[in-house]
């Protein structure tokens, strides 16, 4: 049941190896299924983020594979050996907690040595080592501080340099971030993502926020229900979405529901050709791929519609428009920064930026 | 805000309270141990005697160190059947914990002289531990060690005070935030470790609170030793009634009292800044 050849997407890119595989696991709890038939690699030195919603099982799958829940059914492995089986404390993965986890009766200090006296690793090893994770994470100033003392962002460096500083083959990462406010959370990101290259070790990253998981990852998982929605890059996933819940979570989309006729495409208002079987269609129209056509002349591969603007929203550099083509159907359209619009355009996009979707 | 006269009148029911329940009452008998018996008849005369017989009446140095031994003895009991009984229900009691939880604190709704009578019929010589070891041919005679004891004063107070002890370690252990045990768990730490290092520190206050209230109760106990101690259980508390009742001279009953107080005041100071010092916020 590994890796499935049905989606060929699960796969990892081309020339890595597996570090973790996880294969068709399933979790209940009592009656209610959390995760259905998980199958996922990842490489060594990935950075793949699990992202989706609350609820759809994201830190589960985490949990799982660092040992704090046991699956249903299904197999982990790492490096060739079966992950499941053992305990936490046998693991070789560390995890940053969502709301850090630091002991508060320990230092900054200890709570990074916590790993290595469990391990007892020799007192010489462990001062270059503690000292090494520190300067790191920038922390070295605040060794001997109590977590009660530090700052939410200074607690959760502390964190991680407590989980790196065992070398672990792959980092676990529970919403890390998403404690703090928006300006450090991008600093951060930044900051971890370069820590993660300089370092070179896997991290499994979970997010419920999409535009972070766009930013940081190789790979994105989404899921969705407890089930792998699409796995992909995050140009490819925002670019070919499989499913319409997939475009619409990741960025903004138009969801044009239509059907195909004659090699005739209907949606609504929108008509253009292609040549596929009959049937009904969903296309995932991206709001940018869409521009005012000045002089009402589309190209060849480009469909044109008619419409009036409803609402504008102005975002600096670019806005968005909401756009009436007539019974009930409004689309969002994206433009460079244009000035006050009103009444009737016409529209265009280029056929190729219509992605078609299933449900 | 509230106006000057509402705080003033909001505080005199509390002052008065103190006042005259604990502050004239410790007065009074600070006074008292500084006067003396003469003929029968307490002669308000400022002496430093009474403290004087205390220092070097070795019978008195004698109880009050056996009154410190039996309540140790009953403060290590208490933790070690109380400690382990708070982790159970704090971390593997499961579904059963709130039967558990109201199981453990129901004797305490019981009558200290019923607990105290029942300890009587169970350790007698025709008691049901002696009836018990004679059945199973264990012993061919009553021992008689098990009544009127220090013995028996331990393990009644023990019996009496696990409850308190329990309910501050449960609580500190409930306090405890899960994620921390996963945390020591992921960076390496298997259970007993993770006992050492992280739950036994961080329930170190509720240990200690619970530590204090057995040792304090246990030093200022005459009811087990009068039930179930005999002449070699006597305690300090048993002393003093017998200094203010029987033998009549109540300026040492007094001087004693205040040595018991002196002693209480320290130890509860000294968990407070124990606990201070253990406390992580």
């Amino acid at each position: 049941m590994s890796a499935s050849p049905a989606n060929p997407r699960q796969e990892l890119p081309a020339g890595s190896a597996a570090l973790l595989e996880v294969r068709a696991l399933a979790k209940r709890f009592g009656a209610v299924e959390v995760l259905k038939d998980i199958s996922l690699n990842i490489a060594s030195g990935e950075f793949l983020t699990l992202l989706g919603e609350s609820g759809s099982g994201k830190t589960t799958l985490l949990r799982l594979i660092a040992g704090f829940d046991e699956p249903s059914s299904g197999e982990i492995w790492m490096s060739g050996e079966r992950l499941d089986l053992l305990p936490p404390y046998k693991r070789r993965v560390n995890t940053v907690f969502q709301n850090y986890a630091l002991f508060p009766h320990l230092s900054a200090r200890d709570n990074v040595a916590y790993g290595l006296r469990v391990k007892k690793v020799p007192a010489n090893e462990l001062s270059g080592r503690i000292g090494d994770a520190l300067r790191m994470v920038k922390m070295q100033d605040f060794a001997g501080y109590r977590p009660s003392k530090l700052s939410g962002g200074q607690q959760q460096r502390i964190a991680l340099a407590r989980a790196l500083v065992n070398r672990p083959q792959l980092l676990l990462l529970d919403e890390p971030l998403s404690a703090l406010d928006a300006n450090l959370r991008k600093q951060m990101q930044s900051e971890l993502k370069s820590l993660q290259r300089e370092i070179g070790v896997a991290f499994l990253f979970v997010t419920h926020d999409q535009e972070e998981a766009m930013a940081l990852s190789d790979r994105i998982a989404l899921l969705r229900d407890g089930a792998l929605e699409q796995v992909a890059a995050p140009r490819e996933i925002y670019a070919q979405p499989a499913t319409a819940y997939t475009a619409e979570f990741i960025g903004q989309t138009n969801l044009l529901r239509g059907e195909i006729r004659g090699g005739i495409v209907t949606c609504g208002a929108l008509r253009w050709p292609l040549d596929q079987a009959d049937g009904p269609v969903i296309f995932s129209l991206r709001p940018e791929a869409i521009r005012i056509c000045a002089d009402g002349k589309p190209q060849t591969s480009e469909a044109k519609f008619r419409a009036s603007v409803r609402q504008q929203f102005y975002g600096g550099s670019s806005e968005l428009l909401e756009v009436d083509c007539g019974s009930a159907q409004t689309l969002r359209v994206r433009i460079p920064a244009h000035g006050p619009l009103t009444g009737e355009h016409d529209f265009v996009f280029s056929l190729c930026d219509a992605i078609r979707v299933r449900e | 805000m509230y106006s000057r006269a509402y705080k003033s009148l909001v505080s005199i029911p509390p002052i008065a309270w103190v006042g005259a329940f604990l502050l004239l009452p410790y007065a009074l008998m600070f006074v008292h141990s500084l006067w003396a018996v003469r003929e029968g008849v307490i002669v308000h005369q400022w002496n430093w005697e009474n403290y004087k017989t205390l220092f070097t009446n070795a019978l008195y140095a004698e109880v009050l160190l056996r009154t410190m031994r039996i309540a140790a003895s009953v403060t290590l009991c208490s933790i070690l059947l109380g400690y382990p009984l708070a982790y159970y229900l704090a971390f593997h009691a499961g579904a059963r914990k709130e039967l558990l939880y109201q199981l453990v604190i129901v004797p305490l709704w019981v009558s200290y002289l019923v607990r105290g009578y029942a300890w009587k019929t169970i350790l007698g010589s025709d008691g049901v531990l002696n009836g018990f070891l004679q059945y199973l041919h264990l012993t061919h005679e009553p021992v008689g060690f098990f009544l009127y004891s220090p013995f028996a004063v331990v393990l009644m107070l023990t019996h009496i005070y696990t409850p308190f002890v329990f309910l501050p370690i449960y609580a500190a252990l409930e306090h405890i935030p899960r994620p921390l045990l996963e945390a020591s768990e992921d960076l390496g730490a298997g259970s007993v470790q993770t006992f050492w290092r992280v739950i036994l520190p961080l329930s170190m206050p509720g240990l200690l609170a619970g530590a204090t209230f057995a040792f304090v109760l246990s030093l200022g106990d005459f009811l087990a030793p009068l039930l179930v101690g005999g002449p070699s259980g006597t305690m300090i508390a048993n002393v003093v009634q017998s200094l203010f009742g029987a033998a009549f001279d109540w300026p040492l009953g007094a001087a004693i009292s205040v040595g018991i107080l002196v002693i209480t005041i320290s130890l509860l100071f000294l968990s407070e800044l124990l606990e201070k010092r253990w406390a992580f916020k």
